[in-house]
């Protein structure tokens, strides 16, 4: 283990934490306005999830089209705009300040800086439903991850349910690299085209993404077998996935034989940093989800921490760019390398695009609503997936009058394992607004403490030898804490 | 469960419980775990029950295992090296 001392505390303007398509964007702006930045990111290599492996993926042009390689100039402006790089590192601490505490390759790490910028994108939404923790069971997400960076297709046809433009997008990309899909369940509920049309006039102003969309509609009706308007899915097997129930408005059980189900039901962005470090989240109803209160620039409630990119509210990987350049021009003038109307006059055309590309998400958002299921399931449904906790557990704890979620943690144990509520935080929420008969903005979420990724014992001792010296006291918060993730 | 759409230019080998496996450099080892036959990573702490690979972005914490001695690995986030040794982990870790 590396001693204490040998520790580097490196001091920049600007931290950034993620490195997709906000915070790459991000990058390249505010060096172009002399800004010292260091970049940190858990994967290996530039692109977020987004346009992961996308350096590597040149072979795979052709299945995962043109919008993934893309990614590969904004990597390449990334790479040459002389920010700091440090990738594989996970941040398990932030604190205002700002001091940002991470482990990468093995060694713990401290940062320091005057900004941070955290473009930490979005997750899939959780979707709880029985069975889903068996082995055979994957997101759609994972199984296009699983694509670009490991160039692998799963070996037997393949059940897809859920609803939204990526279960579209991947069974095209499946189809097109010689995979096979034995079903796909479309979960968006009944009525969503006509919830969706009133926001087409705005769409229209995204032509090109809505003409996209269409075209993999018509290839998947051609070639694959489409189930719509599915209520309800059930996943059945020993030690994997072997049959799937599912059913379909106002119709019987349907059950048929697995071997691998990928499901979907939208993206939510990435609050855990954000909560952490106390910003204000508000709900958004139109997609089922806190987001961070942020303002035209991306600057939270928390001075000089910005948030960009889908963690921010969900927009996409263009206005993901977008946002991450105009939080960058805002960071530039903070730290007193922009002036106030230079800043200004970069951002106004930013804010143009950025407006048109955020025209067809109302009409995307109408148009592919989680299914219902995932936000009351059943009773036997297993909720926090890391404690086992199931719906039922957390209904008897919110019926005896546990005020909000983390009574629920505390009588429960969901949220407290490794995850710490990544899977089970919304529908902790769902259920405890249901029984109580309140609404998910007023019960709220999980608080979120650090540290944000299990931490060895051994890498938080190698940090703290340091509060010996002029950070007397930096880990209290953490070991004080003593969050079980420490010790898992 | 899964298969890789090319050969690897250059394989490498590593252990998965004590079984050599081949792999390719830059790919995770959660997707090496998923091309298994007995394509899983843990045990759970509570019921001893298999679970999977299943988010790959590092949020489900279902593909923990032991990589080169370091026990709850999130193995999506890992990049496969040559010789690396990877055990699937059961129930409760060490401190």
């Amino acid at each position: 283990m590396r001693q204490a001392e040998d520790l580097i505390i490196t001091q920049v303007d600007l931290l950034i934490v993620g490195a997709g398509p906000a915070g790459m964007a991000a990058a390249v702006e505010a060096r172009k306005h002399g800004l010292d930045v260091l970049l940190v990111d858990e994967q290996p290599s530039p692109g977020g999830q987004i346009w992961r492996s996308v350096e590597a993926g040149e072979g795979r042009d052709d299945i995962l089209g043109s919008a993934y390689f893309e990614g590969r100039d904004v990597s390449k402006a990334f790479r040459a705009c002389g920010a700091g790089y440090l990738p594989n590192a996970q941040v398990w601490q932030v604190d205002r300040g700002f001091r940002v505490l991470l482990t990468s390759q093995g060694q713990p790490q401290i940062l320091e800086a005057k900004t941070v910028l955290l473009a930490s994108g979005a997750q899939e939404r959780p979707v709880p439903f029985p069975g889903w923790t068996l082995p055979g069971v994957l997101t759609v997400g994972a199984a296009q991850i699983l694509l670009k960076n490991a160039g692998q297709i799963p070996v037997e046809p393949v059940w897809i349910a859920g609803s939204g433009p990526l279960p579209l997008l991947y069974a095209v990309q499946l189809l097109r690299a010689g995979g096979r899909i034995a079903g796909y369940l479309d979960t968006a509920p009944a009525g969503n085209w006509r919830a969706g049309v009133v926001y087409l006039p705005g769409a229209l102003r995204s032509a090109r993404d809505l003409i996209k969309g269409l075209g993999w509609s018509a290839v998947l009706r051609k070639q694959v077998k489409m189930v719509r308007h599915v209520t309800s899915i059930e996943a059945t097997g020993a030690d994997h996935i072997e049959s799937l129930r599912y059913k379909v408005r106002g119709g019987p059980d349907v059950v048929v034989p697995a071997q691998l189900l990928l499901v979907h039901e939208g993206v939510v962005p990435n609050i855990h940093p954000a909560l952490s470090l106390g910003c204000a989240v508000s709900w958004n109803s139109a997609q089922h989800c806190f987001a961070p209160q942020v303002d035209g620039w991306g600057e939270t409630s928390v001075e000089n921490l910005f948030i960009a990119g889908d963690g921010a509210g969900i927009a996409g990987a263009k206005a993901a760019q977008l946002r991450g350049t105009l939080a960058a021009i805002r960071i530039s003038t903070k730290v007193g390398r922009l002036d106030h109307s230079a800043a200004n006059g970069l951002a106004g055309e930013v804010r143009t695009r950025l407006r048109k590309e955020l025209a067809i998400r109302p009409f995307l958002d109408a148009l592919f609503p989680p299914r219902a299921q995932i936000f009351q399931p059943a009773d036997a449904t297993i909720v926090c997936r890391c404690e086992e906790v199931t719906a039922g557990e957390i209904r008897s704890a919110a019926a005896v009058g546990c005020p909000g979620p983390n009574q629920i943690k505390a009588a429960t144990r969901a949220g407290m394992g490794p995850c710490q509520g990544r899977q089970c935080g919304y529908t902790v929420t769902r259920i405890l607004a249901d029984v109580q008969g309140r609404a998910p903005a007023e019960v709220g979420f999980f608080n979120i403490r650090p540290p944000l990724k299990p931490v060895t014992l051994g890498e938080l001792a190698a940090l703290a030898g340091r509060s010996t010296g002029d950070n007397q006291g930096l880990f209290e918060d953490t070991i004080g804490s003593a969050d079980p993730h420490v010790v898992e | 469960m899964f298969r890789k759409l090319h050969e690897s230019d250059a394989p490498v080998a590593i252990e998965i419980d004590g079984k050599t496996v081949s792999a390719e450099v830059g790919e995770s080892v959660a997707a090496v775990l998923l091309r298994e036959a007995d394509a899983w990573a843990r045990l759970t702490p509570v019921t001893q029950s298999r679970r999977a690979p299943y988010c790959m972005m590092g949020v489900c914490f279902d593909c923990l295992a032991e990589v080169d001695g370091k026990p709850s690995v999130q193995t999506c986030l890992v990049p496969v090296c040559d010789g690396m040794r990877v055990t699937r982990q059961c129930g409760k870790r060490r401190i």
